[in-house]
This record gives C-alpha cells, structure tokens and sequence, in this order.
C-alpha cells in the first residue's frame, strides 16, 4: 500500500488543543517494535475510528494509551495533562474508560458487579441512575443481572464491557473491537447505541475496529494503521471512498 | 460414642484457628498466585504481640478478662497487619513482575528471618501465659467418660465464625472486597477500571495478618505457650487446609481448616497421637494427586 499522509484536520468541536494527543509514541513487547511512532488526535466530541488489519497494532496503541506497555517513546497527553509515565489506574480516573480487547468481563462477578466496577472511580455517585441508563440502552443486561460474567454469550459480554466502561461517567471513551464475533443485528444494536451517546450526551468515542465499513460510516474521522505505523487519515466518509481503503478493508467484506 | 464427641469438639477448635491461617494463604495465593510461606510465621508472630499485649494490660492496666481479650484482639490485628504490610512492601512488591519463583524464595527467607528475630528477642523458651479463660461445661456422660466443653473453645469457634461473618461481608458486599476480587480475577483490567492494585495487594496482605493474629491469640489462649518455632507446623498445616479446600476459595479454606483440625484430632484418638502430622500431611499428598484443585477449587477453564 502506498502511502498517503495526511495532515490532521482541525478540531472539529472545541477550540484549541486535542482531548487526546498521542505524538511519536513508539512501544516495544521485549525487543520487538509494536508502534513505530504513532501520531494521532481525538478531538472533544467527536467519534475517530482507528481501522487496520489484525496485528497492526490497534489494541497495542489502545493499551498504551493507558500505560500498559509503557510507550518507550513519545508522548501521551490527555486533556492537557502529560499521562505517558501516569500508573494506570491514574489514567483512568482521569476518566478514560476502556472496553478492551478480549472484553475481560470479570467472569466470576455478576452482571451488576461488573457495573459496580465500572463505578468504582466516580465513588458510586449516580449510580442508580446509571444503571438505569444502562439497561434502557441494552435491555438484555437487566435480563441477566444477576448472572455471572463468565456465563453470559459473547455478545452479551461485549455489552456488559461497553456499558461497564460508561458506568464512570467517561470524557473519553476507548472501544476495542465492539464488533467482534458479534452477529449483524447486535453490531448495529452497539453502533446505534455509540452514535446516540455521541449526539445526545457529547461523547468523545475513540474507536478500534476490523469491521471497517461500519466503523468509518460511524466515525466523524478515521485512521489507517499498517505495521505499527499510521499510513492515512481522513474524514470518515472519505476514507469510505477511498479506492485503496476499499481494495484493502472493504472489498469482500460484509456491507 | 463420648470420646468421638469430645475429639469432635476438639477438632472443630483446632479447626477454627487453621480456617483462620489458611484464608491468609488463600487470598494471597488468589490475587498475586505466591505461596506465601512466611505466613505461618506471621501467625506466630501475632501469637507474641498477643502475649506481650495480654501481659501489658492485665499485668499493668489491671483490666478484666473479657476486655482485655477484645483489647488484645484489636490490637494484634493491627499490629500484626502493619507487620505483614512491611513484610509485603519490602519482600514481595519488589519483585513483582520478576519470575515467578523470585517472590516465593524470598517468602521462605522472610519466614527463617521472622522465626530467628523472635528466637533472637524472645528467647528459645516456650512462653508460657497464665490462663486466662478457666472453666468448662460437662455436656454428658459421667465419670471418666464425659464430654466437655471448655468456655475458651466456646471462645475460640464464637469469636471465629463473628470473624468470618464479617470478613465474608467484607469481600462481598463492600467496594474493597470487590476490588480485591476484580484483582483476583483480571489485574490488567483493575486498573483500566481505577482501582490501585498494588495498594489492593497490600491491603489483602493486611487483612490475611489479621485474621492470622487472631488465630494467634487463640492459640496462645488454647495452648498457654508459644514459642519461636510455632510458626511451621501450624502454618504448614493451614497450607494444607487452604490446598484441600481448593486454594483460591475462601470458604474453602474454613472448610479445610475445620477438616484437618478433625483429622489430626480424630487420628489422634483413634490411632496414635505421634503420627497425627503424619495424618495431615498425608492429606496433602493425597488432594494434590487425587483432587489437584481441592473440594471447592475451580478448575482452571472459563467460557470466551
């Protein structure tokens, strides 16, 4: 693939610099480069989606966002604040949440657990209310409240992680993979869902996906990443238009 | 008929105070994955703090009885959790992220320092404690063959199931429990969710030195004397109690407890006390090779 860089558009909301900024961050498992420098930008508002091929580096780049690899160069900030060296835990209760790869429902909690959990850093404040919130957006949750995470299907895991993550009440929400393994019907259920909290609540969504097609028709801006390094970027529609994002990531694929 | 029911009584208070040291061995083992095997000189460490403190407010404050056991307990709770606090601070925490046998060398180091530092300060002498709880209840038989129940075992399994109450309260229903499970089950995902997980681990530390300095002080009441090297059969024996109850599992670890406090008590009626370590440690070879994850251990599988 060639490759097409481009500058990173203004911020869309907001005035001045990114929610998120990620500049130059270079990550290693042992000896091995994961992200060969990564410069990235999610602006106060908006849905950017990070669309690339397995073992490109997404879900590494998601975690080192929060710290876990460390980044071993370059810098991470978030809302102004330099998080790059921050322990995890105090990057997220700066309040980035995370659905990460693999969803990591805690499997021996229950559905209701798994939301407390997710509440622990905004001390419980709300919390009824959220709950409520939570199972009006996936009705399926309130069914299985008191079931253990390990016991529920993928899908309805990939639920309980997302909505776990909303529990705190995030400025910047992290979302890994929303679609894997999940049938057509439940990846629409969840993207409806992401696009009604941007609009109706304002949140920052910063999205990692395979599934392109859907994830670029989302996202206000999109990312390209091959082999740890970040090859376009665009608006989402135009990266939806571009003949090599559709030769690579969506010919053959399900739209 | 008699001696069954008095080795049973027996049994459950030897039971109790195993239960105690062996959730200690399980908590830590369900959150870092460490056996951690300076608890059991932990547990008589705790046995020495009680007796110094029992010594102090009976013998200079005057106090009661009753008082000054719940004085005691409170005390040696915190006293021996600080102990534990520092033990995991400068032992263990250290080496975390290091290879795995690393942490469990040093537990083995700190359990020779503890047991030497007593021996040094304390003398090698048995430390006796004059008895503080007198007094038993006959429930039957006459004669010889009676059933007894001393008012110190009557203490012993109240005060431990009070305990457990409220340590299962405390993993269950409070935000630290839960934290401690989350840790137990997903580090990584802990702290995505903001949860300080080295300082969970500390804690955890705490509260199982706590529950150990219990079982301390109702050694110390049950036998009258600890000494320096109190610490290793016990302690071994708790291990045991956590692996056959399932380590990792709380109520496990009661229920091996109260188990081999039965066996050895029941062995030691039955066939000859000098083999009654024998007994229960013959337990240990038997659920590793039989049962590997314990009456109420999970076998390691999980739905994806």
């Amino acid at each position: 693939m060639s490759v097409r860089v481009t500058e990173a558009p203004a911020p869309v909301v907001g005035a001045g610099q990114p929610l998120l900024s990620v500049r130059g961050v270079k990550t290693y498992y042992g000896n091995i480069i994961a992200l060969k420098g990564v410069d990235l930008d999610v602006n106060q508002g908006e849905i950017v989606t990070l669309i690339g091929a397995n073992g490109a580096g997404k879900s590494t780049l998601m975690m080192t966002i929060f710290g876990s690899p460390r980044a071993r160069e370059g810098r991470i900030t978030f809302a102004g604040t330099d998080i790059t060296q921050l322990p995890t835990h105090e990057i997220a209760r700066l309040r980035i949440s995370q659905s990460p790869e693999g969803r990591r429902v805690f499997p021996r909690m229950t559905v209701y657990e798994n939301l407390q959990m997710g509440a622990a850093i905004n001390d419980f404040a709300h919390f009824d209310e959220d709950v409520e919130r939570m199972f009006a957006l996936f009705p399926r949750l309130k069914e299985r409240i008191g079931q253990r995470g390990g016991t529920l299907s993928g899908g309805e895991q990939q639920m309980l992680a997302i909505a776990r993550a909303l529990m705190a009440r995030p400025k910047l929400l992290l979302l890994d993979e929303p679609s894997l393994g999940l049938a057509p019907l439940i990846v629409k259920q969840i993207f409806d869902a992401i696009r009604e909290l941007n609009r109706k609540e304002g949140l920052t969504v910063f999205l990692v996906e395979q599934n392109a097609y859907h994830a670029l028709k989302l996202a206000h801006r999109g990312y390209v990443m091959v082999n740890g390094v970040i090859t376009m970027s665009g608006g989402g529609r135009e990266l939806l238009a571009d003949p090599q994002v559709r030769a690579a990531y969506l010919e053959g694929g399900h739209h | 008929m008699e001696v069954f029911l008095q080795q049973l009584i027996n049994g459950l208070t030897l039971g109790s105070i195993y239960g105690l040291i062996a959730i200690g061995y399980t908590m830590v083992f369900g959150i870092i994955g460490m056996v951690n095997f300076a608890h059991g000189d932990v547990f008589m460490v705790g046995g020495f703090i009680a007796l110094i403190l029992f010594m102090l407010i009976t013998a200079w404050l005057g106090v009661a009885v009753i008082p000054a056991l719940i004085l005691v307990l409170v005390c040696g709770m915190a006293l021996t959790g600080l102990w534990n606090w520092t033990i995991e601070r400068v032992a263990y925490r250290p080496l975390r992220g290091s290879f795995r046998l690393a942490p469990l060398i040093s537990a083995i180091g700190m359990s020779i320092f503890l047991s030497n530092l007593v021996q040094v300060i304390q003398g090698p002498r048995n430390k006796p404690l004059p008895p503080m709880i007198q007094g038993t209840i006959t429930v039957m038989g006459e004669g010889s063959n009676t059933v007894v129940l001393a008012y110190k075992q009557i203490v012993i399994m109240v005060v431990t199931a009070l305990l457990l109450a409220v340590f299962w309260w405390l993993v269950q229903k409070t935000p630290l429990g839960r934290a401690q499970r989350a840790c137990e089950q997903d580090r990584k995902m802990a702290a995505l969710l903001g949860i300080d997980v080295d300082r969970t681990i500390s804690i955890t530390f705490v509260i199982g030195a706590a529950l150990a300095a219990v079982a301390g002080v109702m050694y110390l009441m049950y036998y009258g004397v600890v000494n320096f090297a109190d610490g290793f059969v016990p302690g071994v024996k708790a291990f045991t109690a956590a692996v056959l109850g399932g380590i990792g599992s709380l109520p496990g670890a009661v229920i091996g407890g109260l188990l081999i406090g039965l066996i050895e008590t029941m062995w030691s009626a039955y066939f000859t006390i000098d083999y009654k370590d024998v007994a229960a440690f013959s337990i240990l070879a038997i659920t590793l090779i039989f049962l590997p994850t314990g009456i109420l251990g999970r076998p390691e599988v999980e739905k994806v």
